[in-house]
C-alpha cells in the first residue's frame, strides 16, 4: 500500500475558514509521516485497515460526520484532558473530540503569542486555532478546557478570544470538599451541555451514555491486555494509534471496531504470531499524554528493535482503566458514580498522588515488560517532578528505568536514539 | 583482528585488538562525510569484524561495519578494560556529555547524557576558546595559569557566550573568564555525577579528558574521589567496540 494519502476537501476546509494552502501541506506531510511510521510495519494484524481509514479521513470523513451532526442540532465540543467528561456530552446527542496538539507544525503559529517556555501540547493546540489549521478546532460549538495546570488554564483565557472557552474546575486534591465542588462542577457542566444542546438530559440519556463510554473503556482494556502477551501479537506504534484515535473516532463503531482488532490478536496469539521479533526487548512508557501524531518515542524504541507494550499515560491507561458504576438509576446517584470514576485518574496535577506510584508499577508487572520510559513534555512541571518519586519507585524495585525529557521537535533525535539504545542494551545484559 | 571505530561529531577514531593487544589505532577528522572517512581508515586492515559506535554508527553499518554498540556501552567495556576497579566514567565528547555507572561486572547500570543544550560538552569549551580567541589546545593550560575565577551564571552556551563577550569588554582578564568557562562546565558535570553516584574512582574519557584544567578542576569539585584519565582518553570508545568485537 504504497499510495496512502489524507484525502483532501479544500471546499469544505474553505467553508471552515482553513487556511488551506498550508493545511494541505500538512497534510501531505503528515501522510508522508504516516506511511513511514505505519505502513512500513511487518506482519500488521490486518484490522489495522479501519484505523489507517480513519486516518485518511481524519480531515474529511470524520469532519462531514461532525458537521451533519451540527446541522441536526447536535453541539460538537472539543476537550484538552481526560478529566472532562465525555458521557454529558454523549448523553446530549453530542459529539466530543479531543483537541490536544501532537504536531510541531503549529507551534510556531502558538510562540508568536505565548511565551515559549510552556509544554509543547498547549502550544500545539493553540497554534492549530491561530493558524486555522485544524478542521477540528474549526468545527466544534466550543472548547471546554479545565484548570488542571498552569498552562493551560491561563492559555484559556487567551484561546477564549478566538473560539468560545469554557472551564471547568478540577480540584488539586481529592479531600471530601474537593470532591464535593467536583461535583458541582460537574452539574455545571452539565447545565452548560443542555443548554447548547437545548434539550435535557434524562436518567436514560445519561445511563445510556455511561454504557457507551463504559464499554469503550472495557474494549481498549481488552486491547491492553493482549499487547501484555508474550510475545506481543501487535506493535507499540498501532496500539497507541488505536488510542490516539479514541479521541477522535465515533465511540459506538469505534468500541465495534477494536472489538474486532481484539478477535484477530486473540487469533494471532492462539497461532503464536508475533508482529516484533519474538525476543524483542519489552518496554512500557509511564507520562504525559501523547497527541496525534506525536510517534517519536515509539518510532525511536520500535524502530531500535524493542517493543512498547503499555502506556501509562491519558493517551493510554489513564483514559480507560477505570469505569463507572452501572448499578445506579437515580440521577444524582450517576452524577456522584461519574464523579467518583473521574477522581481515579491519577493525573500528575494533583497532590498527593501517591496512587500512580503504585499503579505505575503494576502496569510493569502486568504488561511484562522488561524495563520503563518515563516521558515527559518540555516545561511541564508536574510530570517533571514527578519523576522523581517514580524513578524512586523504580530504584527500589529493581525496574530498570530512564526518564526522556522532550518535546516535538526533531533537533534531539539522534541524541534520543542513543539514550535508547543504551538504555536497551542495558536491559539486554 | 578485531576493529572498534568511532564515528564522532568532530572525529573519528579506530582501533585495532588483537585479542590481547591494542596493536594499532588512529584519529582523523570526521569532515562532511564521518562514514566515509571510517570506511578508508579500516580498508587497510585485516578485520574479522568490525564494530561501529558513536554518532555515525548507523551509517557505519549501512556501509561496512558489522555491528553497532552505543557509545554508553563501548566506554564502559573500554574503560572496564583497562581500569577493572572504575565503576564511575565522566566522558565528554565534542557533542554532548555522559556519566555512566557499572556495575563490578563492567556492565552499564546506569547512565546519564545532557540534554539538548551544548552546555558542559566539548563543543561549549570550543565556542568559549573561540570567542576569547584562543586555540582549543591552550585554552586548557591558559585557565590552569588564572589565579582568580570570575563566575558565570548561565548555562547556556548562547547566554555564556553573551556574558564573556560582556567580561571581555569590561576588561576581565582573559584567563580569568577562561578559568571561569571551565568551571562551568566542571559544575555542570559534578551536577550530572551527583545525581547517578559515583564510585572511589572516576575515569575521565573522551577528547576533553585531555584538557588539564577540566581534569583538575573536577577532581577539586570532587575531593573524596580520585580522577583517572586513560593514556588515550579520545580512544576509548573506539577500543571499547574493538572489545566487543572479540567477543561478539
Ligand atoms: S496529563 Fe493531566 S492535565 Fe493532561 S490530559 Fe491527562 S489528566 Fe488532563
Ligand atoms: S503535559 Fe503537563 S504542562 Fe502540558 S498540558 Fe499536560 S499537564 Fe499541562
Amino acid at each position: 500500500m504504497s499510495n496512502f494519502e489524507i484525502k483532501a476537501y479544500p471546499e469544505m476546509w474553505q467553508s471552515l475558514d482553513i487556511d488551506v494552502e498550508r493545511f494541505d501541506k500538512m497534510r501531505i506531510m503528515l501522510g508522508e509521516l504516516y506511511e513511514k511510521t505505519f505502513l512500513s510495519q511487518e506482519n500488521r494484524p490486518a484490522a489495522m485497515v479501519y484505523f489507517d481509514n480513519m486516518v485518511a479521513e481524519l480531515h474529511g470523513g470524520r469532519i462531514k460526520e461532525l458537521l451533519a451532526a451540527k446541522e441536526d442540532g447536535r453541539p460538537v465540543i472539543g476537550t484538552f484532558c481526560v478529566y472532562i467528561p465525555e458521557e454529558m456530552v454523549l448523553a446530549a446527542g453530542g459529539i466530543c473530540v479531543g483537541l490536544c496538539g501532537g504536531s510541531q507544525g503549529s507551534i510556531p503559529d502558538a510562540e508568536k503569542i505565548l511565551p515559549r517556555n510552556i509544554c509543547s501540547m498547549v502550544k500545539s493546540a493553540f497554534g492549530f486555532k491561530d493558524g486555522r489549521i485544524c478542521p477540528y478546532f474549526q468545527a466544534v460549538d466550543f472548547v471546554y478546557g479545565e484548570t488542571t495546570c498552569d498552562a493551560k488554564k491561563k492559555t484559556w483565557e487567551l484561546l477564549d478570544q478566538m473560539v468560545p472557552t469554557y472551564v471547568m474546575e478540577i480540584p488539586q486534591c481529592k479531600k471530601p470538599r474537593d470532591i464535593a465542588l467536583w461535583l458541582e462542577e460537574v452539574k455545571d457542566f452539565k447545565a452548560k451541555v443542555e443548554e447548547v444542546a437545548g434539550k435535557t438530559i434524562s436518567a436514560d440519556d445519561l445511563a445510556g451514555a455511561i454504557q457507551i463510554m463504559n464499554n469503550k473503556r472495557r474494549v481498549l482494556q481488552r486491547l491492553n491486555a493482549l499487547r501484555h502477551h508474550k510475545p506481543c501479537p501487535i506493535s507499540g506504534k498501532d496500539g497507541l494509534l488505536v488510542e490516539q484515535i479514541a479521541f477522535f473516532d465515533e465511540p459506538v463503531r469505534f468500541t465495534e471496531k477494536v472489538g474486532e482488532l481484539c478477535d484477530e490478536l486473540e487469533e494471532r496469539i492462539q497461532k503464536n504470531v508475533a508482529v516484533p521479533a519474538k525476543n524483542a526487548t519489552r518496554v512500557m512508557i509511564a507520562g504525559t499524554p501523547m497527541a496525534l501524531p506525536n510517534w517519536k518515542i515509539h518510532n525511536l524504541v520500535e524502530g531500535a528493535g524493542a517493543v512498547i507494550v503499555n502506556e501509562e499515560s491519558c493517551v493510554g491507561t489513564r483514559y480507560f482503566k477505570d469505569l463507572i458504576a452501572e448499578n445506579v438509576s437515580d440521577m444524582d446517584d450517576m452524577l456522584a458514580a461519574l464523579t467518583d470514576r473521574y477522581k481515579e485518574i491519577d493525573c500528575s496535577c494533583f497532590t498527593p498522588n501517591d496512587e500512580r506510584l503504585d499503579q505505575v508499577i503494576r502496569e510493569f508487572h502486568e504488561s511484562k515488560a522488561q524495563g520503563i520510559i518515563n516521558y515527559s513534555l518540555q516545561f511541564c512541571h508536574t510530570y517533571n517532578i514527578e519523576e522523581i518519586r517514580i524513578r524512586q519507585a523504580c530504584e527500589k524495585e529493581g525496574i530498570p528505568y530512564m526518564f526522556i525529557e522532550s518535546d516535538y521537535s526533531s533537533e534531539d533525535m539522534g541524541q534520543l536514539q542513543t539514550r535508547i539504545e543504551a538504555f536497551l542494551e542495558q536491559i539486554g545484559e | 583482528m578485531f576493529v572498534g571505530i568511532d564515528l564522532g561529531s568532530r572525529t573519528v577514531k579506530m582501533a585495532v585488538w588483537d585479542g590481547e593487544r591494542l596493536v594499532d589505532h588512529k584519529i582523523v577528522e570526521s569532515g562532511f562525510e564521518p562514514h566515509r572517512q571510517a570506511e578508508k581508515m579500516v580498508a587497510g586492515v585485516k578485520a574479522s569484524v568490525i564494530i561501529a559506535t558513536g554518532y555515525g554508527r548507523h551509517l557505519a553499518a549501512e556501509y561496512f561495519a558489522d555491528h553497532v554498540i552505543t557509545e554508553i556501552k563501548a566506554h564502559g567495556l573500554g574503560i572496564y578494560h583497562q581500569f577493572p576497579d572504575c565503576t564511575t566514567i565522566v566522558d565528554v565528547g565534542g557533542q554532548d556529555s555522559k556519566v555512566i555507572a557499572l556495575n563490578a561486572r563492567g556492565k552499564v547500570s546506569n547512565f546519564q547524557m545532557n540534554d539538548k543544550c551544548a552546555a558542559g560538552t566539548g563543543r561549549f569549551l570550543e565556542i568559549m576558546a573561540g570567542s576569547l580567541a584562543y586555540d582549543l589546545a591552550e585554552f586548557g593550560q591558559a585557565a590552569l595559569k588564572a589565579d582568580k575565577e570570575v563566575p558565570i551564571n548561565s548555562m547556556c552556551t548562547v547566554f555564556a557566550e553573551s556574558e564573556v563577550i560582556s567580561m571581555k569588554n569590561r576588561g576581565v582578564p582573559r584567563e580569568h573568564i577562561a578559568r571561569a568557562v571551565h568551571a562551568s562546565v566542571a559544575d555542570r558535570l559534578s551536577g550530572m555525577l551527583a545525581r547517578l553516584g559515583y564510585g572511589e574512582e572516576i575515569a575521565f574519557s573522551g577528547g576533553v579528558a585531555r584538557n588539564p584544567c577540566m581534569v583538575q578542576m573536577l577532581q577539586e569539585k570532587l575531593p573524596e574521589t580520585r580522577m583517572i584519565v586513560p593514556e588515550l582518553p579520545d580512544l576509548t570508545g573506539a577500543w571499547g567496540a574493538a572489545l566487543h568485537g572479540a567477543n561478539y
